[in-house]
């Protein structure tokens, strides 16, 4: 399927917006009516055609404009790509994993043509063609995960494990929801989780980790995180936190339904062939609420999550202030009828 | 007692003398060094022999604590004027360090991030590294935004000695950059920051 790339804006004049179809390929996150903290893995395997499962690398029509706004992120603070030196072969592996993907889930915009070492890559949305040697990073504009990143959607960390743990060892995040990549580069897992409220305490994160230490090649595995974000804005990062901060003061129960928007990471983790590390991506999805309550489902789900979740939990996401107002505007939404398991449109 | 619980902070476990070092590098800062002072009271002299000692007085001088130290006759006793000559000095130590040497770090816990980096740059694993933690419990702090480091934090929030941003410290540590995050307090409201409160005394 061809797609029309969307001309729009994450910042200033926020022109982002979602077509219907995009709309009805939103996923999701609540899977029932109250909020449940979990680790909530799954195989990343294909799913159903028109949703956001449907590749495994997923392609939508804000590609374009993503890419454009990661770039003007890059302009402002290169430091939010970053890669320690023993992660160039991680490097190539994320090259490959990405390209080959794209290529071959998006033949209309992307072509891998692979001769010996000699590669091709062609990114017709974004006027690229070029061609390099696998694994000689001089062939390339820019070192090999920071190039490839700047053709993908969503933000990528590379993992590397060692020590029964693993280590935020490289990264493009330019698109996160209030981390530093700067700041936690180097840590391990418990360390980069360190802010995290509540799930250290339950097991969360030890569980996670036995789990991920053991992730194989060839089965990635998905989850879903959410947090809310005023405006479509995709770089909410703690370096601009005083830039953005104040949007949170602008949300009225005129405005709450344009202005809030829910923001879904589809968080993926593939283990890398050469260097054993892990790829984690974190691919962001915005939708305004306006947008969200047009699936009659989601309208009466969302106020419930959100009642029901608990004071911390709001606090760390940055809900506090605006949870009132949302929860009033979505009121008219919920008319009290019970909701279909599962996260997708009846 | 610093704050418990911060994942992110490496735990201080305290002086330990690996008695099978074939040489021993201390890096004291002010009431550190009395941390070595009361291994040597626990675990005898006879290490300070193959032992060189680096001390910066800092706050601590008032206390004379280098002539104690000086007093323990260690192989070599140095002590600098500031942080940077001894920085300098610890670099020209590990350029020239061999296999079998065990260093250790004792003093407040922005001096022992700091010391802690430098090693890490010489291929050491920080968890070989022995540290204490002794004296003020002031933080060294990052700020998020402009990326100045502050020393000697003592209150939170405090404005960010470069871009003067009011910054809430974060209990969260990296030890690539030996800092706490500090983070803008009122980016909501700006002008809607608290009084400053002692936090780390």
């Amino acid at each position: 399927m061809t797609i029309t790339f969307r001309s729009e804006t994450f910042r200033d004049d926020f022109t982002f917006r979602n077509s219907l179809y995009n709309i009805k390929r939103f996923p999701f996150p609540f899977d029932r009516d109250e909020y449940m903290y979990s680790v909530n893995m799954e195989p990343h395997i294909r799913g159903k055609a028109d949703s956001v499962f449907e590749n495994l690398i997923d392609v939508d029509e804000h590609y374009v404009a993503e890419m454009q706004d990661r770039a003007l992120v890059l302009k402002e603070d290169p430091l939010r790509c970053q890669a320690l030196p023993h992660m160039m072969t991680a490097q190539w592996d994320v090259l490959e994993l990405l390209m080959e993907h794209q290529a071959q889930d998006y033949p209309e915009h992307f072509t891998l043509e692979k001769n010996g070492d000699r590669w091709r890559w062609v990114n017709r949305p974004m006027g690229i063609d070029d061609t390099f040697t696998f694994g000689d990073a001089a062939t390339l504009p820019y070192p090999p995960m920071e190039y490839i990143t700047r053709q993908a959607q969503g933000d990528f960390c590379i993992v590397d494990q060692r020590d029964n743990n693993l280590w935020m060892d490289a990264g493009m995040v330019t698109t996160q929801a209030d981390w530093s990549l700067d700041f936690d580069i180097g840590m391990n897992f418990m360390e980069w989780h360190g802010p995290v409220p509540l799930a250290h305490q339950i097991g969360v994160f030890d569980r996670a980790l036995k789990f991920l230490l053991n992730l194989q090649q060839g089965k990635p595995t998905r989850r879903l995180n959410w947090t809310m974000t005023v405006n479509p804005r995709l770089d909410t990062s703690p370096e601009n936190y005083h830039k953005w901060g104040p949007d949170r003061t602008t949300v009225t129960p005129e405005n709450v339904g344009d202005k809030m928007h829910l923001r879904v990471e589809l968080q993926s983790l593939w283990r890398l062939p050469r260097s054993n590390a892990i790829l984690f991506v974190i691919r962001c999805y915005l939708i305004s609420l306006s947008e969200l309550v047009t699936v009659p489902k989601w309208g009466r789900r969302l106020p419930r999550v959100l009642k029901s979740l608990p004071p911390e939990i709001a606090d760390y996401k940055g809900l506090t202030r605006n949870r009132p107002i949302m929860i009033d505007w979505l009121a008219k939404y919920d008319d009290g009828a019970p909701t279909s398991a599962g996260i997708y449109p009846d | 007692m610093l704050v418990q619980g911060i994942k992110s902070r490496p735990e201080y476990k305290g002086l330990d003398i690996d008695p099978h070092a074939k040489r021993h590098l201390f890096v004291l800062e002010g009431e550190g060094a009395q941390a070595l002072i009361d291994e040597v009271g626990a675990k005898g002299r006879d290490f300070l022999a193959k032992s060189e000692i680096l001390y910066l007085a800092a706050g601590a001088a008032p206390k004379a604590y280098d002539v104690t130290l000086s007093a323990l006759s260690p192989d070599v006793f140095w002590q600098a004027s500031t942080l940077q000559p001894l920085l300098f000095r610890l670099r020209a130590c590990l350029e020239q360090a061999r296999m079998g040497t065990r260093l250790s770090i004792a003093g407040t816990e922005g001096f022992i991030g700091q010391i802690m980096q430098v090693a890490i740059e010489y291929g050491i694993d920080y968890h070989s590294i022995h540290t204490e933690h002794r004296g003020s419990m002031a933080r060294r702090v990052q700020c998020v935004h402009c990326k100045g480091i502050t020393d000697n934090v003592t209150t939170s929030p405090f404005p960010c000695s470069h871009c003067g941003l009011p910054l809430l410290v974060r209990d969260h540590y990296s030890r690539r950059l030996g800092a706490f995050q500090g983070v803008n307090i009122d980016a909501e409201e700006p002008g809607t920051a608290p009084e400053p409160e002692e936090m780390f005394p």
